[in-house]
């Protein structure tokens, strides 16, 4: 249970600048998902959050109070990793209760509070094997164990599904969200999945080169990206980009329109409605449809169909894009009212 | 390697022989036998009695002449297998004993009518009966003799402590040169590593006078401490724990580990096949040396086996039979210790070399 606040957080290492002045603040009982492209700084951050890696300038807060020179042991946090770092010749019992037993608690005591953890992540019966003798999805389940016995004031999560299968991430995430609402505590999890994102937070902070681009939630991210580079990395399939000069009736000053696949609608079989789409690929998933094209000769542009269609490839396309769901840019990639 | 047989006769074809397994073998065989025919010279010669080691030429088996006492003689006598001419002028071989030798005549009795009158025979005439026999009191001896047991203890002392000191010392270095980043941490490391160029014999001098300084001399632990820190250990193991991934120090360290307990509870039973290499080579340096102890240790009390074996080869009288008898008892525990660990050599020597 714990609020933490980043105050013009600056990390740099070396010469290069990973973070250039972070501010956040995020609320108790919070589910906050940092997404970014790989190298944008969010493990960084998280890094710097728990204490394992220091700032270079800024302040990080946590329940108000500043904690730059608290030890990562000291901060209350609790990470589970990427690679899990389950220590691999302890048992999955000793793996739960090491930093227990550091805190010299009592032994009954401790074996209380993993038993509990372990029942609640169905780990009972595992808890006399080691690492090695674990599957992928048991072991992270031990790496998020171990986090909770120490019942932490915030929970640091970094990529901790980017191992498994397509399969098991999606059971591990309603997984973890489920960890969540039982545990009401505040969490901070990095995904470079912007679907992760979307299906887990409370809240994104999307990050870009050291920088936040934009925080807020899923919705508000899909519905009202603040410049192209969100608009582009939230929502699978990606958004398209067309020149503003291809749509007439723009306002003075948009440079750029974006429509998601989903929105952009088949205005008739023929060439017709404000483009036309060159097909040069076509995707049948049976629910829906995916449609790869050009407009415009060389601008690449997707549209998703429910259903089945029978348009092929080569075909010309009348697209129709609904003006409510048509997202306007400028000449820097910010975003136009509407 | 299920079958022994079968994984000693392997060959690069499935079929047939080819050049370079007849190559191979060869080179093995010659490896082989220069290797281990000293050995095995050294552990049939142990087992020979005196005169027997002194016999010209040397026989590969203990072979030693058989004696028999004849009634009427105090002394166990030499048997030998001696032609006579008869007085119907018909040679026979029989055995006989000798009662003594003057000159290249020999007085022979026969054991079997020991009341016959001794006879006259030239030595050319007769060749000793010899038998296999294994002079085992070779080594039960040695044990109530020269205190043995005292130089076994020294050894083993010496060895066991530094051994373990040595592990110690050197994991503690290592973990601190692979795990932390500190300034000069490149420099501290390559200095370490350029005390390999420095022979042992040259720090010899400077070595002695410090234990001199530091009141050591005559006391087992002037030998163990000089040796605990070694830069091949160093070496070794920091190359091993640079594997070790940082993630699990970083998980430790937000366990509230203090920095001794992941050295204690992660990083060392994480490096037990490295360890287990340093462990072999620091048993086999301990056990095997002699210059360091021998500097050190001037009183008989405090001599190692080794030590102990060249104070044996006396400067008039070297009891070879004993000399030899001791040498084998003192490669006995680098022989188990190699066999029992040597699969760790390879696995700890290959991963400590790759990243």
């Amino acid at each position: 249970m714990a609020t933490l606040e980043l105050e013009n957080l600056v990390k740099t290492f070396d010469k290069a600048t990973i973070l250039h002045g972070v501010n956040l603040k995020v609320e108790d009982g919070e589910f906050v998902v940092f997404v970014g492209p790989s190298g944008c700084g969010k493990s960084t951050l998280l890094r710097s959050i728990s204490g394992l890696d220091s700032p270079s300038s800024g302040e990080i807060r946590i329940d108000g109070q500043r904690v730059n020179d608290v030890s990562a042991a000291h901060r209350g946090c609790a990470m589970v990793f990427q690679s899990y770092a389950l220590y691999p010749h302890m048992s999955v019992y000793d793996n739960m209760a090491f930093g227990l037993e550091n805190m010299r608690m009592d032994a009954a005591l401790i074996r209380s509070k993993v038993t509990a953890a372990a029942n609640l992540l169905r780990l009972d019966a595992l808890l006399e094997r080691k690492p090695t003798q674990l599957s992928g999805g048991q072991r992270q389940r031990v790496a998020i164990g171990r986090a909770i016995v120490r019942e932490p004031k915030l929970f640091l999560f970094d990529e901790p599904l980017s191992n498994l299968d397509a399969e098991l991430r999606v059971s591990m995430r309603a997984e973890i969200r489920d960890l969540h609402t039982r545990l009401k505590a505040t969490m901070i999890y990095v995904t470079h999945d912007q679907v992760e994102a979307m299906t887990m937070a409370d809240k994104i902070v999307v990050l870009r080169a050291g920088k936040i681009e934009q925080v807020g939630t899923p919705l508000d991210l899909y519905n009202r990206p603040v410049n192209t580079f969100v608009a582009g990395f939230i929502g699978s399939p990606r958004m398209n980009f067309i020149s503003a000069s291809l749509v007439s009736g723009q306002a003075a000053g948009v440079h750029s329109l974006g429509m998601r696949p989903e929105h952009a609608q088949l205005a008739g079989p023929v060439a017709g409605g404000d483009i036309t789409l060159v097909v040069t690929q076509v995707e049948q998933l049976g629910s829906s449809s995916l449609l790869h094209g050009m407009v415009a000769g060389d601008t690449p542009f997707e549209l998703v169909l429910a259903g089945q269609t029978d348009i092929r490839l080569g075909d010309n396309v009348g697209i129709h894009l609904p003006p409510a769901q048509l997202h306007r840019f400028d000449q820097g990639g910010l975003r136009l009212p509407n | 390697m299920a079958n022994p047989v079968q994984f000693l006769t392997r060959t690069r074809s499935a079929y047939r022989m080819g050049w370079t397994d007849y190559f191979s073998y060869a080179y093995l065989v010659v490896g082989l036998f220069t290797m281990f025919a000293p050995v095995v010279w050294l552990v049939m010669s142990s087992l020979k009695t005196e005169s027997a080691l002194a016999q010209f030429p040397p026989t590969f088996l203990p072979y030693s002449q058989k004696s028999v006492s004849v009634p009427g003689y105090d002394q166990p006598l030499p048997l030998y297998l001696t032609r006579i001419t008869g007085d119907d002028g018909k040679t026979s071989e029989r055995p006989m004993a000798q009662v003594m030798r003057l000159g290249i005549m020999a007085t022979m009795v026969d054991p079997a009518k020991p009341a016959e009158k001794p006879v006259q025979v030239n030595i050319n005439e007769r060749k000793p009966v010899n038998e296999l026999e294994f002079a085992t009191s070779n080594y039960t001896e040695i044990f109530g003799k020269f205190s043995f047991g005292t130089y076994l203890f020294n050894s083993v002392f010496i060895t066991v402590i530094a051994t373990l000191l040595t592990l110690l010392i050197n994991s503690m270095a290592a973990f601190a040169l692979s795990k932390y980043q500190f300034k000069g941490q490149k420099w501290v490391f390559g200095l370490i590593i350029a005390t390999l160029m420095i022979p042992p014999t040259i720090i010899l001098v400077p070595v002695f006078l410090v234990i001199n300084t530091v009141g050591l001399l005559n006391s087992l632990w002037g030998v163990i401490l000089p040796a605990i820190a070694t830069p091949t250990g160093v070496f070794l193991l920091r190359q091993y724990m640079l594997t070790i991934p940082d993630e699990l120090i970083e998980a430790a360290r937000m366990d509230h580990a203090s920095e001794w307990r992941i050295y204690w509870k992660i990083i060392l039973p994480l490096s037990a096949p490295a360890l287990a290499v340093l462990a072999i080579f620091s048993v086999m340096w301990r056990w095997n040396d002699f210059l360091l102890p021998l500097i050190v240790l001037s009183k008989s009390e405090y001599f190692t086996l080794q030590l102990a074996l060249n104070s044996f080869q006396g400067e008039l009288n070297t009891q070879w039979h004993y000399l030899l008898a001791m040498t084998v008892i003192t490669l006995i525990p680098i022989t188990l210790v190699f066999a029992f660990l040597q699969k760790y050599i390879t696995t700890g020597i290959a991963s400590a070399g790759v990243k």
